[in-house]
């Protein structure tokens, strides 16, 4: 899929607090959800936030709980992609599960500025910006993964899998 | 080739003699647990699946710790669809308020969670089981409504680091300082993606209690899982609870690990992780002179009964200082049962503490002890992000409990040297 849209940019270690605090976890809702996502860091993010925004942090992003509210804040208030120099474990499989995309790519955190234009492949893993001309590659996800991205998430993946009786 | 604990219960898992580091697998889950904030997406995405029956009704627990007893009406609303799918599926391990706990000291306590098995829990802290020799990790709802579906999860075989605590605990060290040491070690994605091995002589005076708690937090470096291998102390504790068969495992000689750290346990003093990350850990004696507003001292990471008892010790015949709130949380009724017979209630209620029945509450700033603007607080909780615990701008030191209650003694961070009598 191709993901096209203008990039904030976060630091290191964005613990999944950050990005819904847990105050607000008294609900479901996706919308509610998304109006607080990164509330304590950055008051107002999803008002400024345009449909198809992309992500750029440093390490570590969504360590903490394993709250999946946090992938879909993120998705909900419209961001496309999140992209990182790394992941934490429980965030890297919600995102998955629930089909917000995600690339880790060291050379996009570093050259990409705050509001660049991105274009990101996320089949080839090819990010251009189309602001300063550059070019990076993310790391590819591996086949079982493209799987249940391919079947829009885990539980469609387990539905294709069980009609195959595999 | 050897495996490593984490290897041997993931491939007997997935039926197979052998795993690698690397390897996907889809493995069968022992149990599959879910919270009152987690639980209800899981449900939801259950149905939205189109499934109607949990694989096994015994091998799920749902557990409303989190805003229960009810903080508010739509923790109330989360708490229900937690009891009616509980009740509608008929699942074995659901503990209602007032016999409930804080779900990673209630598993292990009531022997729903033993040595060998394989844990998935929607939760982060479900690395909490690995004190006992199981693999245990922290999944999403999506997760879990497809192992409450299934029976099954997918792993990538992890790499695994081994950690070697040797020589002899300095006095008021715990399992909580060596853990908030470690992490201050490699940093809060030191592990990521990686199973945490837990070994060395120094391990072994660690109670089943202090065990867990550095377990707990492997999720703070990132870790896939915190392991230890069982012993006469994990056997004994398991004694006694366990209602099945459960199976011993315990790495090879000559399994392979990604990197081995090796610390001298006698150089480390209490540990405080100082705002805004777990990794910012330094020795007590560097903090500097802190005041604060409130101490906690509980939530899956300390609080068990050895927690309260470590800080009963220091409380002992003290009073708490005039400007400190502290907060006590017992995880579980049996703790608080416990405590009572044991006189540590009396203890805290005369020093002017809080008690509170079982809840996550404040430990993720959900209710029961939220900071106001400014506030600083020490807690014996597992992290101090930004807002964890309330405002922004409140602080959160972590600390173990013994430091948690000479701080709420002194109204600042203090060395329980100072304040105990013994």
């Amino acid at each position: 899929m191709i993901f096209k849209g203008r990039t904030w940019i976060f630091g290191d270690n964005i613990d999944t607090d950050v990005i819904i605090p847990a105050r607000y976890l008294n609900t479901t809702d996706p919308q509610e959800l998304a109006s607080h996502c990164m509330e304590d860091m950055d008051p107002g993010f999803p008002k400024k936030v345009n449909p198809g925004d992309i992500i750029i942090a440093g390490k570590n992003f969504g360590c903490g709980s394993s709250r999946e509210h946090a992938p879909l804040a993120i998705k909900t208030c419209g961001i496309s992609c999140v992209i990182a120099r790394s992941f934490a474990r429980i965030f890297y499989r919600n995102s998955i599960n629930i089909g917000l995309p995600i690339l880790e790519c060291e050379e996009a955190v570093d050259f990409v500025k705050a509001g660049d234009e991105l274009e990101i492949d996320t089949d080839t893993g090819i990010i251009n910006n189309l602001t300063s001309g550059g070019s990076y590659t993310a790391m590819p996800f591996p086949d079982f993964i493209k799987g249940i991205i391919q079947a829009g998430g885990l539980l469609n993946y387990a539905r294709k899998a069980e009609n195959q009786d595999v | 080739m050897g495996m490593t604990i984490t290897q041997k219960i993931l491939a007997r898992h997935c039926h197979k003699e052998y795993v690698e580091p690397g390897e996907l697998v889809m493995a069968d889950v022992d149990l599959a647990l879910a919270n009152d904030i987690t639980g209800p997406v899981a449900i939801e995405e259950f149905k939205k699946a189109g499934a109607n029956k949990v694989f096994d009704r015994e091998r799920i627990a749902l557990i409303p710790d989190h805003f229960a007893p009810n903080k508010d009406i739509k923790s109330a609303e989360l708490c229900k669809t937690l009891r009616e799918f509980a009740r509608s599926q008929k699942i074995a391990h659901y503990y209602e308020v007032g016999r409930m706990g804080v779900e990673h000291a209630l598993l292990p306590e009531q022997g729903i969670v033993l040595p060998g098995d394989l844990v998935v829990g929607a939760d982060s802290h479900t690395c909490t089981y690995g004190a006992l020799g199981a693999f245990s990790t922290g999944v999403g709802s999506t997760d879990l409504a497809f192992a409450m579906m299934t029976g099954k999860c997918w792993f990538k075989v992890p790499e695994t680091i081994k950690f070697i605590y040797h020589g002899r605990l300095n006095p008021w060290v715990t399992g909580k300082d060596l853990i908030l040491y470690t992490i201050g070690d490699i940093g809060v994605d030191g592990a990521l993606y990686k199973a945490m091995e837990f070994t060395g002589d120094a391990l072994k005076n660690l109670t089943m209690d202090e065990r867990f708690t550095m377990s707990n937090m492997a999720i703070e470096a990132g870790g896939k899982n915190g392991i230890m291998e069982p012993d006469d102390v994990t056997l004994e504790y398991v004694k006694s609870r366990a209602k099945r068969d459960y199976e011993i495992f315990k790495s090879d000689n000559d399994a392979k690990y990604c990197r081995v750290i090796d610390y001298d346990v006698s150089e480390i003093e209490p540990q405080v992780a100082l705002p805004h990350l777990p990794e910012n850990s330094v020795s007590i004696h560097e903090v500097g002179d802190i005041s604060i507003d409130q101490v906690v001292i509980g939530s899956c990471t300390n609080g068990r009964i050895e927690d309260m008892r470590q800080a009963a010790r220091v409380i002992k015949g003290h009073r708490v200082h005039p400007y400190v709130r502290l907060i006590i949380i017992p995880a579980t009724q049996e703790v608080y049962s416990q405590m009572i017979k044991e006189g540590i209630m009396e203890i805290f209620i005369e020093s002017g503490a809080a008690v509170s029945t079982p809840t996550c509450g404040p430990c993720l700033g959900g209710y029961m002890g939220i900071l106001a603007k400014g506030e600083k607080a020490v807690s014996t909780t597992n992290r101090n992000f930004v807002g964890r615990m309330g405002h922004p701008e409140s602080q959160i030191f972590l600390a173990n409990p013994a430091v948690a209650a000479a701080s709420a003694v002194k109204g600042r961070i203090t060395h329980p040297a100072e304040v105990a009598d013994i």
